[in-house]
């Protein structure tokens, strides 16, 4: 019974870790972990997640049968694919359909697993998001191809540059000021060279979207409405820093060039 | 309303999918759950001149409703349709241009878009956990707001 309470323990907590780096809200998380410690009959499951950890206590049959373990979160990307494969997997073991063991495998397959599309894919979707963004947000043709080359490099920059520096914060910085320094570039090479119209805000604004916080933002309010405060919080200064990062890397580079 | 806005909306959230790793099947659903968000959001506001804050509110509860139906038909938890379908919607691009007026010393103005950034998070939020909550009470299986 005791080694029992150990493995739906780790299936727990490993569902937990993989959708809590993949950018889960913290009610589902708290929710699969309780549904699994249910699905195992375990009598009384407690957890409380905040985004950089995971609490989690099972109560066993008997008294003295008690586990509490903690777990810490350092990486955290969005990820919906491993989501929606947690997801699955705590369905079928609520519903008896796979025993715990093969919950486990399929879990540590499922952390290990890596992006369903190429790095080359997200440069050129990062690219063509940030195009299409600056039409959306009311810019000109002429405004799409900077903003293509503009949002396609800062992202690129970024996701070299997190491989690299452990901050997370420097790469925005670094990206959002490359981002400005191209979109003034396009700006001006249009005026002087080529008389052609670039509205240079409308450039920046569509090529920083895929670095820009909207996401955390609104799960920040999500979580906060949720009755999640501390994690609500914690998620709402970290959108906060990244916006502060992207903005002061734009604005260091206008005017540097201005 | 223009053509433009549809399919830059669409586009756009597909390739915010592609960012967010959702899965192949349902990147195409998604995009349209975007498109349908931002058409009606341009529509209020454009074309029927109905405040920011309103519009948000109605977009968002739009696409809350959209992704449950969709979460549903593919067996997927509804976050997968709603966090690309408020992609178009969601304030990141006004937040970055509050911290950057603030940076420039422009404080009036980086305080009324930081007032506008939290007022529309806030109301794309209330949109989708409102959507979830009348759902609940339809179904009376879910036990928490903001949609499963």
């Amino acid at each position: 019974m005791n080694s029992a309470l150990g493995e739906v323990m780790e299936v727990c907590l490993l569902a937990g870790k993989i959708m809590l780096q993949s950018g889960a809200e913290i009610y589902r998380i708290e929710d699969t972990m309780n549904r699994i410690a249910r699905a195992c009959a375990i009598p009384e499951a407690q957890s409380y997640v905040t985004p950089t950890g995971i609490f989690l206590t099972l109560q066993g049959l008997e008294q003295n049968q008690q586990q509490t373990k903690f777990l810490r979160i350092n990486n955290r990307q969005i990820d919906l694919n491993k989501i929606v494969e947690v997801n699955e997997i705590s369905r079928k073991l609520s519903e008896g359909e796979i025993t715990l063991h093969k919950a486990r495998e399929a879990l540590l397959t499922i952390e290990k697993s890596s992006f369903l599309y190429p790095l080359w894919l997200q440069i050129i979707a990062a690219a063509l998001t940030s195009g299409f963004f600056s039409l959306a947000f009311g810019g000109t043709v002429n405004d799409f191809l900077p903003s293509v080359a503009a949002g396609g490099l800062g992202f690129l920059l970024y996701t070299i540059s997190t491989r690299h520096i452990a901050v997370k914060f420097f790469s925005e910085i670094f990206a959002a000021f490359a981002i400005g320094f191209i979109a003034y570039l396009f700006y001006y090479l249009g005026m002087y060279n080529f008389n052609i119209d670039i509205h240079i805000d409308k450039v920046i604004i569509g090529s920083v979207m895929p670095l820009v916080p909207g996401v955390l933002i609104m799960n920040s309010i999500r979580d906060l409405m949720a009755g999640d405060l501390v994690a609500g919080l914690a998620r709402g200064t970290e959108a906060f820093l990244t916006a502060f990062a992207i903005g002061s890397g734009v604005a260091v580079a206008l005017a540097v060039l201005m | 309303m223009s053509w433009t806005a549809l399919y830059a909306s669409f586009f756009a959230t597909m390739g915010f999918g592609v960012l967010f790793n959702i899965p192949r099947k349902s990147l195409i659903a998604c995009g349209f759950v975007g498109m349908l968000g931002w058409t009606v959001y341009v529509i209020l506001t454009v074309n029927m001149n109905i405040n920011l804050i309103t519009s948000t509110l109605a977009a968002a509860f739009i696409v809350a409703t959209a992704s449950q139906i969709l979460a549903r038909y593919y067996k997927m938890p509804v976050t997968v349709f709603s966090i690309s379908g408020v992609i178009p919607l969601v304030p990141g691009g006004m937040a970055y241009e509050t911290i950057r007026h603030l940076i420039e010393n422009d404080y009036t103005e980086g305080m009324r878009l930081g007032a506008i950034t939290l007022l529309i998070a806030g109301s794309i939020a209330f949109g989708l956990i409102f959507s979830g909550v009348i759902t609940e009470n339809f179904s009376r299986r879910k036990r928490y707001p903001g949609g499963k």
